[in-house]
């Protein structure tokens, strides 16, 4: 006894299918079938999803619960629900939680608690160094034993470069890959914006493209020197995605992700002091954000994740250096990657591999594709339906987002994980 | 977008944010007013009954003498009730957030907030989130403003003859960090004059500075040449710290304002300051206690202006409220 999704477009960017279809899962929450009807296979629910998409469900690299440590902002609780209620069914957790995730023990409460609410999964990311100071390598094994799906020193940057050499070979001999947010602590000072005319205009202070170049020459000087396996979090210029793509081709081992908000804003979305879009890194100019949007055209940069950072109201109404950074993102995730679809930037094909089979390959999971005996993690969703952002459909905590008011092509209306239908949108039913 | 909140729906002033988003009318009607306000200092009573009644509190979340105490006498002569309240720089520390502090403050039932902070936009958080009848003047914010600064310097250029269609303004020194700086630039753009230079080495003038219209210089002798105006800003000490400078020496020759390197700007050119003066680093004491300087005519001129923007915020020109009165 299973459920049966039929008529719909099968989109599987990991099995390269796109077609109409019809989808069978069992009772053990696997993909049975697609297509043909196994025999003697009985529904205990069907979904018609004639005029929908149907795809994989969707891989966050990066979204905040704030659990544990930041529960006043939103919870595992709140914001797995959120997850599922915009298709997405696993997110990776930064090891910047209070406390960090450097032991076992909390890599592992993490999984537990998301798995008790049994929504979206969380992956857990473990931290690079020991409290994340940069100074002590932490039980990276222990670590990947314990679930972690990468290790990274998230925002918080290792000044040290023997200490990231070191961590970098430590990673090396147990297969990790290392997320890395490159950037210089030093130019990036008490910047807020991008140094550039807006940030002048503004009087704030800004953080100069070099910050982010200077980060990551030095990194891939040591990515090629210890051979390591990394993966750069949130590219901001265009000369980042240039470094990355020459970097590819000499034939490093790395790989790169954007933020969805990144792909859409920039600095000019400031105006006059909007709190909501004071991110890390910065909204820059228009042509980098166009050279972010090539580099998903030419492969360079192959996932596009949310960034989630919830916040409570009071977080964002204060003068804008002092604001706090973030974007609560889970829930236009998957609208602002349709929008890059409806710009013709992205085949739908291409932008739902940008979600699901590729994040899921550079954490190195099985999840994010929909062939016969794959987890049924599935997420429809109805390509026509127009709606608006307003901060009361928001299901996260966190209402955050400079997207309010935006008009988006495109919803989520069924949400499986693991084989159960945990999320249905309440006008679809 | 500043001055969606700056203006009411009948385009009159409601709160004075910052410079850019102002119109030549609106400031040459400030101008005119403080004009007329002048005299008021020089009266035996210098009161006039404008604001009485109106209580008006002085914000200061960052250390400032002088331009919270002309805020202070503006509206004394203004005959407000004046509170002041020096809250430092260890505020946001405390707990309290701004927007708190606000509204506990407008629960007194008070008017006008004088509002200085160490963060830019923090004067347009607070016009945003305020209640509709509480006004808000900037009296500095971070780097981004300090609109009364760059009215009374427009004002003091207008009083000693100088025709804003045709003098070259040339502004020395830390542009990247002065809110002066950013909000003079601004005056003189909406004014109509022609060239605006901005002279400091690189490490002191913001990206993108020539955007905002300006011609930036890093030579003192070339970037002087033929000017009516200077304006010399104040350079913290603590720039050495952040490698921004050399050594005061360095600096004092390069860019300090002496009798030599003013011989290139025009004969009749007058040298401003918007204080405080550090002597011997950014100015030679001769140059400012020469005739040139126009520091202590800013000073009173300031009070003048501060008068005409209260007096216009706090409802209609001096002239309407007199015949009215």
């Amino acid at each position: 006894m299973g459920y049966l999704i039929k008529n719909g477009h099968l989109i599987d960017p990991g099995n390269d299918i796109s077609k109409k279809t019809d989808i069978y899962i069992d009772d053990e929450g696997f993909i049975q079938a697609i297509g043909k009807a196994p025999e003697k296979f009985k529904t205990i629910g069907e979904i018609d999803a004639r005029g929908k998409l149907i795809c994989p469900g969707l891989v966050d690299l990066r979204a905040r619960p704030r659990e544990p440590g930041l529960e006043y902002k939103a919870t595992i609780e709140s914001e797995t629900l959120a997850a599922v209620s915009a298709g997405i069914t696993t997110f990776c957790c930064p090891p910047d939680t209070q406390p960090v995730i450097d032991t076992p023990a909390m890599a592992q409460m993490i999984q537990h608690r998301a798995w008790r609410f049994g929504m979206s999964f969380i992956h857990p990311m473990g931290a690079l160094t020991k409290n994340l100071e940069g100074k002590q390598l932490s039980d990276m094994e222990a670590l990947d034993e314990s679930g972690c799906v990468g290790i990274t020193n998230g925002l918080n940057p290792v000044t040290n470069t023997l200490v990231m050499r070191r961590a970098m070979e430590y990673a090396v001999s147990f297969d990790l890959t290392v997320f890395l947010h490159s950037e210089d602590p030093w130019l990036h000072g008490d910047g807020c914006v991008h140094e550039g005319e807006v940030g002048t205009r503004l009087g704030l202070p800004g953080i100069p493209e070099a910050a982010e170049t200077v980060g990551i020459a030095r990194d891939l000087a040591l990515i090629e020197h210890t051979g390591v396996r990394a993966h750069f979090c949130g590219l901001s210029s265009a000369r980042a995605v240039e470094m990355i793509t020459e970097a590819q081709s000499r034939g490093l081992n790395v790989s790169a992700d954007v933020t969805a908000h990144h792909l859409h804003l920039t600095e000019h979305d400031i105006g006059y002091y909007n709190t909501q879009c004071h991110v890390m890194p910065p909204l820059r100019s228009t042509r980098d954000r166009d050279a972010l949007r090539l580099g998903l055209q030419s492969g360079v940069i192959t996932a596009i994740c949310s960034d989630h950072q919830p916040h409570e109201p009071d977080a964002k109404l204060a003068p804008f250096a002092i604001a706090a950074p973030g974007i609560s993102g889970l829930e236009t995730l998957l609208p602002l990657t349709l929008k890059l679809v409806d710009k013709k930037l992205l085949t739908i094909e291409k932008a739902i591999a940008l979600l699901t089979t590729n994040p899921a390959k550079i954490i190195g999971v099985d999840t994010g594709n929909l062939g016969i005996g794959a987890t049924a993690d599935i997420c429809v969703i109805d390509p026509e339906q127009r709606w608006i952002l307003t901060e009361e459909n928001f299901v996260s905590r966190g209402t955050n987002s400079p997207f309010i008011g935006w008009e988006f092509t495109g919803k989520v209306t069924h949400t499986f994980v693991g084989g159960e239908l945990v999320y249905t949108a309440s006008d679809n039913d | 977008m500043s001055g969606d909140l700056q203006f009411d729906s009948n385009k009159r002033l409601r709160h004075l944010l910052s410079i850019d988003g102002l119109d030549q009318k609106t400031i040459l009607e400030i101008l005119d007013t403080a004009e007329t306000f002048i005299s008021v200092g020089e009266r035996q009573i210098r009161k006039v009954p404008l604001l009485r009644g109106k209580t008006v509190v002085n914000l200061f979340f960052e250390a400032s003498t002088r331009t919270r105490t002309t805020f202070e006498i503006a509206a004394k002569r203004l005959s407000a009730d004046v509170i002041n309240f020096n809250i430092g720089d260890s505020s946001t520390n405390k707990g309290e957030t701004l927007l708190d502090t606000i509204n506990n403050l407008e629960a007194m039932h008070t008017d006008l907030f004088i509002v200085r902070h160490i963060d830019a936009g923090a004067a347009h958080l607070v016009a945003k989130h305020a209640p509709s009848h509480v006004r808000i003047i900037n009296a500095g914010d971070g780097r981004h403003a300090h609109p009364t600064q760059a009215l009374l310097d427009a004002y003091t250029m207008r009083q000693y003859g100088k025709d804003f269609k045709k003098i070259k303004v040339a502004i020395v020194g830390d542009i990247m960090h002065s809110r002066v700086a950013r909000s003079l630039i601004h005056i003189l753009n909406i004014l109509g004059v022609p060239e605006v230079r901005v002279i400091a080495p690189k490490t002191l003038l913001p990206v993108a500075i020539e955007r905002l219209g300006t011609h930036p210089y890093f030579d003192m002798y070339e970037g002087l040449e033929g000017v009516d105006v200077i304006v010399m800003l104040r350079i913290q000490r603590e720039r050495m710290q952040g490698a921004l400078i050399p050594s005061e020496q360095e600096y004092f020759n390069l860019y300090g304002l002496t009798e030599e390197k003013l011989v290139v700007a025009q004969d009749d050119a007058i040298v401003m300051h918007p204080g405080p003066m550090n002597r011997g680093l950014e100015i030679d004491s001769s140059v400012a206690d020469s005739d040139r300087a126009t520091i202590l005519p800013q000073v009173s001129n300031g009070i003048a202006v501060r008068m005409a923007v209260m007096a216009l915020i706090m409802g209609g020109s001096k002239k309407n409220k007199e015949a009215g009165s």
